[in-house]
């Protein structure tokens, strides 16, 4: 479970985040949505510490972020697992090695074990096949899932998803929210995904939160997002027209 | 203000490049890569220019030296003190600057640009470290061996022009090279060799690290990285050879 409470995060004179507090809960598919330039992603960096917060607090099972030394907050990231929107994979790696990376750095497994640790990711992402192949050589579904697979090669207790979907299409993109969804209950992992696709909110999203220009303006769950009358949730759910006579007929 | 703020953030991340590693093994296997990459695959070029540095010597001073009571054989002892003093570490420094630098700028500053550097932090990696320390060890321990082959290669060199051009006999020059040698310039060049290789190494690093935005940015933070480091070398040049040699 991660606890966000009344953060505000600015860049110079801009305000990114202004008072925002959410629970994301463990073993539930969490999704922030909302425009692009709405603050997804820096919510999203804020909560890793990757952009360092104005003020406010950040509370992994009731460890507080905030106030964690640089060593403290290395040793917390170990218990997360990243997917980046561009894949941030090695491209000087293969695959294999790609995967391994974490395991190699932090664990005190042998060879073998380690060995059997990647396979086992790979083959759950259903990746067959590519481990010596380099990131260039992928497809960007391809990307996507060995990201993934090295996101939870360390069996993470916390799992960030930034755009997963985005440029891939949207049958590939329906694997990937799946795949984030049955590991997110498989491993019961607190995962936070961050999204402006509509696909992915009514196919993955249990608990979802809606940002407008920094500020948290909806909360609740896929089921609720059709008859909110919030306007903000509006706009942008329904934006297209036949999304609106959608909703008119609800 | 803007130079004070970029010289603080340098040494804040210097702080960081020279924290304790997180797994000694991984940085050592990283140390031998950056070894082949950094110092191995600039050995040709260093070779190539010493060899035409030293010829050259060899050849201006000759033409330029029409006093007769001058004997020839300091021909060789110029050679090989320009070599020893400057060419070897000052001159190959500033190609090694722009070789070296450039790759490193550009290598980093691509990393930071495609997410890969915040997905080392997310797994818990001090990235700087994991980036930029191997390199700085790999260059302090390689670019004093290519500073000695620049020398061995730069003498030789002008050895070579001085016997096919016949602008001296090979015994003239090399008694010229044994002639008033002090082994501390090789000390002196060998501790300016040191400090440009953590220049070389630690400043495109720096620019590569913080860049921001796309492939632009990261071809214009390779350029400040070689041009900033080159000024430094030059700066820290003269400094050494007060400290060392005055």
């Amino acid at each position: 479970m991660i606890r966000v409470e009344h953060i505000y995060k600015k860049f110079n004179t801009e305000t990114v985040l202004n008072d925002v507090s959410v629970t994301f809960e463990e073993g539930k598919t969490n999704l922030i949505i909302g425009k692009s330039g709405s603050g997804k992603t820096v919510l999203i960096k804020s909560i890793i510490g990757l952009h360092p917060i104005d003020s406010g607090s950040i509370f992994y099972h009731d460890r507080d972020f905030v106030s964690m030394t640089i060593k403290q907050k290395q040793e917390l990231r170990r218990e997360m697992g990243k997917l980046f929107q561009g894949s941030a994979l090695f491209d000087s790696l293969t695959v294999d090695d790609n995967v391994r990376f974490p395991l190699d750095m932090f664990s005190k497994m042998t060879t073998k074990e380690k060995s059997k640790r990647v396979n086992f990711c790979l083959d759950r992402v259903n990746l067959h096949n590519v481990k010596s192949l380099y990131p260039a050589e992928l497809s960007g579904g391809m990307k996507k899932r060995v990201a993934i697979a090295r996101a939870i090669v360390q069996n993470p207790k916390y799992l960030f998803c930034d755009e997963p979907n985005s440029g891939l299409d949207p049958k590939t993109a329906i694997v990937i929210d799946n795949l984030i969804s049955d590991i997110t209950h498989e491993f019961n992992i607190t995962t936070i995904v961050n999204t402006h696709d509509m696909n992915s909110v009514m196919e993955i999203g249990e608990k979802i939160m809606f940002i407008h220009q920094g500020i948290k303006c909806w909360e609740g769950t896929k089921d609720d997002i059709l008859t909110s009358n919030d306007k903000y949730l509006n706009d942008f759910v329904f934006a297209s027209n036949l999304a609106k006579k959608i909703k008119e007929t609800l | 203000m803007k130079i004070l703020e970029q010289i603080g953030k340098y040494f804040i991340l210097m702080n960081r490049v020279f924290s304790k590693p997180e797994k000694n093994k991984i940085y050592y296997r990283q140390v031998l890569k950056e070894i082949e990459s950094l110092g191995i695959n600039s050995i040709g070029i260093v070779i190539i220019i010493s060899i035409f540095m030293g010829a050259v010597i060899t050849l201006q001073t000759r033409y330029n030296l029409e006093n007769p009571l001058i004997p020839l054989y300091l021909i060789g002892l110029t050679a090989r003190d320009s070599m020893l003093l400057e060419f070897s570490s000052t001159i190959v420094g500033l190609i090694l600057a722009g070789k070296v630098g450039s790759s490193i700028a550009s290598e980093i500053g691509h990393m930071r640009i495609t997410e890969q550097i915040d997905a080392l932090e997310i797994m818990g990696v001090n990235s700087a470290s994991f980036l930029i320390l191997p390199k700085i060890i790999a260059a302090v321990l390689f670019n004093p061996i290519l500073t000695l082959i620049s020398m061995f290669v730069g003498v030789f060199g002008g050895w070579a022009a001085a016997v096919v051009t016949g602008a001296l006999t090979s015994t003239d020059y090399i008694y010229g090279i044994q002639y008033w040698f002090i082994p501390f310039y090789i000390t002196y060049s060998l501790v300016k060799t040191v400090v440009f290789a953590i220049i070389i190494t630690s400043v495109p690093a720096f620019f590569g690290y913080y860049v921001k935005g796309g492939a632009l940015e990261v071809g214009r933070s390779s350029t400040k990285g070689v041009v900033t480091s080159s000024v430094l070398i030059l700066l820290f040049n003269v400094i050494l050879t007060q400290l060392l040699l005055a």
